[in-house]
């Protein structure tokens, strides 16, 4: 039902591409992670809670259309169907069902509740195609409230020292669910101008997200001393940090659970906070499929679908080219972060989303 | 352990000077004597033993947490370091302990006497009790491996902040032979509690590089003048009817070079040298390769000994007669040191190194030229007045280095890096042409910053034309410069020739791979090496305008000889 192409995965009945990488007509995206979900397709299909950050990503002015989760939509004799992956808001995995046969694509996904994306649902399919990010044993994650424990403690200690703290997480997602999960108590936050557009996107069209402002110039030092700042890793190293000083740098990331990869990162602390499954979440999410077949994508994928046809299920690694398109770094986003346009675009889908609730109401 | 594991993580957790000294501070303040000694011990690599082979090990660690060995193997490659991967994939410990530093040590001492299944049984009890942070340095400890990303000096500088004990002293006290069960820390600790150890070594004098130009240091009658030698900085010391030859990297290494055992009769007790081991032979320094058959030799048969020949080149004198000579100038101490060598005749074994005659700096700069002809690396520059001081401080002693050969050539194999490298593409081989062949001549691992690191790494991921097993060969398109110290002919490489010391001088984005370099000039740089022709760069200069000549044409050629 879904060929790998170098477009991208293909439905030739349906005659459509789930996340594509170039340009293509019909565009079923399972999140808006900027290597999932790309510019240039004529019709972009997601979940809605995936627009408004499409919108402010790709543009206004695109063709989007946005559905519910469980909710089907028919292409060519294909129903199509969207369940929550617990990624990040809006995502998810797609279902498709073409005579009986069900294949499912995960997208990015992780098994336990974050306090912000809706939680994972396992989908009993014939195929599924999982991602493998963190696909070793050696990945493996600490509960959600301890990774926050000791995030809550780093601040505080700093805090109490009279230093600032700045936490690097990617803006989607990442800086959300650590801005919901973090002991607010503490001290004053402060977002990045990429987080800050992102959230009032995002609040703008009813996502429950605390207001929290913007760093600038009009800020004074002293205000900071307490403060946690969320910041998107691409401040590395950036002049932006040094209003900060002095500071401890701390980054949230699933690679940091290698003592090789937090020393390269120069950071002072790294929390292993990640918003993919880890190897016992891969494990179970597959298992709960009951999939006859599984597709190894974005990853550990040799490594991964080994592992799987050692446990008794037909495994395959998705071929090269296909796998090739992927960026390696993984959660790490790699489009620049422009954040003069994207304020543009955060007013556009304000007066949009005000126009809506007029209708509405 | 639960200390000695938090004091590793949070040194690794930050890269600021102060912060690491303030932290084993802290931790001396902490734990009980027996600890501060198994810390200083480790920290200055004193490991103790190790009593399980790695294999063994790996085997227990994958059946313990039920992973085949394949896939404990991938992690492995993707981790980079065996005991932190261990400590990752084993399961969750079933219990909690708090014994010291000092009781896992002792315990893991005690597998000397036990069998391989006792062996094992222990080591098992011992992860089920640790946290995976504990587990990982236990890990270290147990394979003999722990290392730990900070200096002697500023192990020094904490113990001085505890002990209110000057530094000199300090780093004086944790040099040569001493372990946690021959002293205790209040013995170490004490003003002369350390029983006079007879080997002990001094802390060496190191150098810093010239800044600027040497014109800047003043004016040259204050500066003793000799030529950089390549060897193995070493300290030669004899003292109560014994002799001991220690490596700049506190190696004892006198069971490596018998020959100055032939002097124990003509050098007076109380006396230490501080030299460099080269290889000699007929009043000639050799090639440091010459040295290097012989490092690492368990046996040193009459035949290596033969053809590897060495003396010590002595730069100073540190003791004689039982005085600490480190506080009177160098011009003295260089006096002492030849009057010593030529009375007590030990020449040819002991030679002093040249002190060079040079009237201004525009000589010196010239003589400086012939370095690489002498096989030298250029200039040690040392104030005449100049106290022996302990380990690198500025001011008094300069390092004034050649440029390294270099050549322009092509990525053509990628691997994985360990440690701090991990997960990382930074291994990399290089090939220069052979007609219309890429020629594999050397591999490199450092010389990029963190930046273009990443850059190369994600480069590498997306042109990978094949891979075997953890080396991925690439696509032939990145160019570097690679620079090295020497060159010498080998049979064992397809090239040709083996380079000493290549690294990546520089990533030329501004070239081609047709503009690298072919196995032809590495034969030229490698004739004029060898004639001692080549100063600094001049050689190879010109050969980037060079493209791979045909190979038929060369063939046809020879043909006709």
């Amino acid at each position: 039902m879904i060929d790998f192409t170098d477009k991208g995965l293909y439905c030739a009945i349906g005659d459509f591409y789930i996340d594509p990488f170039r340009p293509v007509k019909n565009a079923v995206i399972t999140h808006a992670h900027g290597d999932h979900a790309r510019f240039g397709m004529e019709n972009y299909l997601s979940h809605h809670d995936s627009i408004p950050i499409m919108k402010i990503r790709l543009g206004m002015n695109n063709h989007y259309q946005g559905v519910n989760y469980d909710e089907v939509t028919t292409i060519n004799g294909v129903r199509i169907s969207f369940h929550p992956a617990g990624h990040i808001i809006g995502s998810a995995q797609v279902r498709l069902e073409y005579k009986g046969q069900i294949w499912v694509a995960s997208g990015d996904y992780k098994t336990v509740y974050d306090g912000i994306s809706p939680a994972f649902e396992p989908v009993k399919c014939h195929a599924f195609i999982t991602e493998s990010t963190f696909g070793l044993p050696i990945y493996k994650w600490a509960p959600q409230q301890e990774i926050f424990d000791d995030i809550n403690g780093w601040w505080a200690s700093n805090a109490d020292k009279g230093k600032c703290s700045v936490i690097f997480g990617y803006s989607l997602g990442k800086a959300q669910r650590i801005l919901k999960n973090v002991d607010t108590s503490i001290g004053p936050i402060f977002l990045h101008g990429a987080i800050y557009n992102l959230n009032e996107g995002l609040r703008a069209v009813g996502q429950d997200i605390e207001y929290y402002a913007k760093v600038d110039s009009s800020i004074k030092k002293e205000e900071y001393r307490r403060a946690l700042i969320v910041a998107p890793p691409s401040a590395d190293g950036t002049p932006w940090l040094k209003r900060f000083q002095p500071f401890s740098l701390g980054v949230a990331s699933g690679w940091m659970a290698l003592r090789g990869t937090k020393r390269r990162r120069a950071a002072d602390k790294g929390f292993v906070l990640s918003d993919h499954a880890d190897w016992t979440g891969l494990n179970e999410a597959i298992k709960a499929t009951e999939a006859e077949k599984v597709f190894v994508t974005h990853g550990y994928t040799s490594q991964f679908s080994r592992w799987l046809s050692d446990q008794g299920i037909e495994a395959h690694t998705v071929n090269k080219l296909f796998e090739h398109q992927f960026t390696e770094s993984g959660e790490e986003e790699t489009f620049s972060e422009e954040t003069a346009a994207e304020d543009k675009v955060v007013d556009e889908l304000k007066s949009e989303h005000n126009d809506l609730n007029a209708y509405t109401s | 352990m639960k200390h000695f594991a938090q004091l590793f993580y949070d040194l690794d957790q930050t890269n600021k000077t102060n912060e690491k000294v303030e932290i084993i501070v802290n931790y001396l303040k902490k734990v009980p004597d027996e600890d501060k000694m198994w810390m200083l011990s480790l920290f200055t690599g004193r490991r103790p033993r190790r009593f399980v082979n790695s294999t063994l090990v790996r085997n227990w660690a994958s059946e313990a947490a039920g992973v085949p060995l394949w896939l404990f193997e991938e992690c492995y490659t993707i981790a980079g370091d065996l005991s932190e991967t261990i400590a990752l994939l084993l399961p969750e410990p079933s219990q909690e302990s708090n014994f010291s530093l000092g009781y896992w040590i002792n315990y893991i001492r005690l597998f000397e006497k036990k069998t391989e299944e006792e062996r094992k049984q222990a080591l098992l009890a011992a992860w089920d009790q640790m946290t995976a942070q504990e587990r990982m340095v236990f890990n270290k400890i147990t394979s003999s491996t722990f290392r730990v990303g900070v200096s002697q000096q500023l192990v020094v500088r904490a113990l001085s902040i505890y002990s209110g004990h000057n530094p000199a002293l300090l780093t004086h006290k944790l040099m040569g032979n001493w372990s946690p069960d021959t002293i205790s820390f209040e013995e170490l600790m004490h003003a002369d509690g350390r029983k006079a150890d007879t080997s002990q070594p001094y802390p060496f004098m190191l150098a810093y590089a010239i800044e600027g130009t040497v014109s800047d240091l003043g004016s040259p009658e204050e500066w003793q003048a000799e030529w950089k030698w390549d060897g193995i900085r070493s300290q030669l010391i004899k003292r109560d009817g014994q002799m001991f030859l220690w490596s700049r990297g506190e190696d004892l290494v006198t069971e490596k070079f018998p020959e100055f055992g032939l002097l124990m009769d003509k050098i007076p007790d109380g006396t230490v040298i501080d030299g460099e081991i080269l290889p000699f032979k007929e009043g000639g320094v050799l090639s440091f390769n010459v040295l290097q058959t012989r490092i690492g030799r368990k046996n040193l048969t009459p035949a290596i000994l033969r053809d590897a020949p060495v003396c010590i080149f002595a730069y100073d004198l540190l003791e004689l007669e039982g005085e600490d000579l480190r506080e009177r100038p160098l011009s003295e101490r260089r006096r002492l040191l030849e009057q010593l060598i030529q009375e007590r005749n030990l020449q040819p074994m002991i030679e002093p190194s040249p002190v060079l005659e040079y009237s201004d700096w525009d000589q010196l700069t010239e003589m400086r030229r012939n370095s690489r002809a002498m096989l030298s690396e250029g200039l040690m520059m040392k104030r005449k007045s100049s106290h022996y001081l302990v380990g690198r401080k500025k001011g008094d002693w300069w390092k004034w280095k050649i440029d390294p050969l270099s050549i322009d050539a092509v990525m053509t194999y990628a691997q994985r890096g360990t440690g701090k490298r991990a997960n990382l593409y930074t291994d990399y081989t290089f090939g220069v042409w052979s007609g219309k062949q890429l020629v594999t001549f050397a591999k490199a691992y450092s010389g990029l910053t963190d930046k273009e690191i990443n850059e190369v790494d994600n480069w590498v991921k997306r042109n990978t034309v094949e891979k075997y097993g953890p080396v991925r060969t690439v696509k032939p398109e990145l160019v570097f410069e690679i620079g090295f110290e020497g060159i010498q002919r080998s049979k064992r490489h397809k090239s040709g020739v083996a380079l000493r010391f290549p690294r990546i001088l520089k990533w030329r984005k501004d070239k081609k791979i047709a503009d690298a370099d072919t196995v032809e000039t590495l034969h030229q740089i490698l004739d004029s090496y060898e004639k001692g022709d080549i100063n600094e760069l001049e050689l190879p200069a010109a050969h980037t305008e060079e493209i791979a000549p045909p190979a038929k044409k060369t063939r046809s050629k020879s043909k006709n000889d």
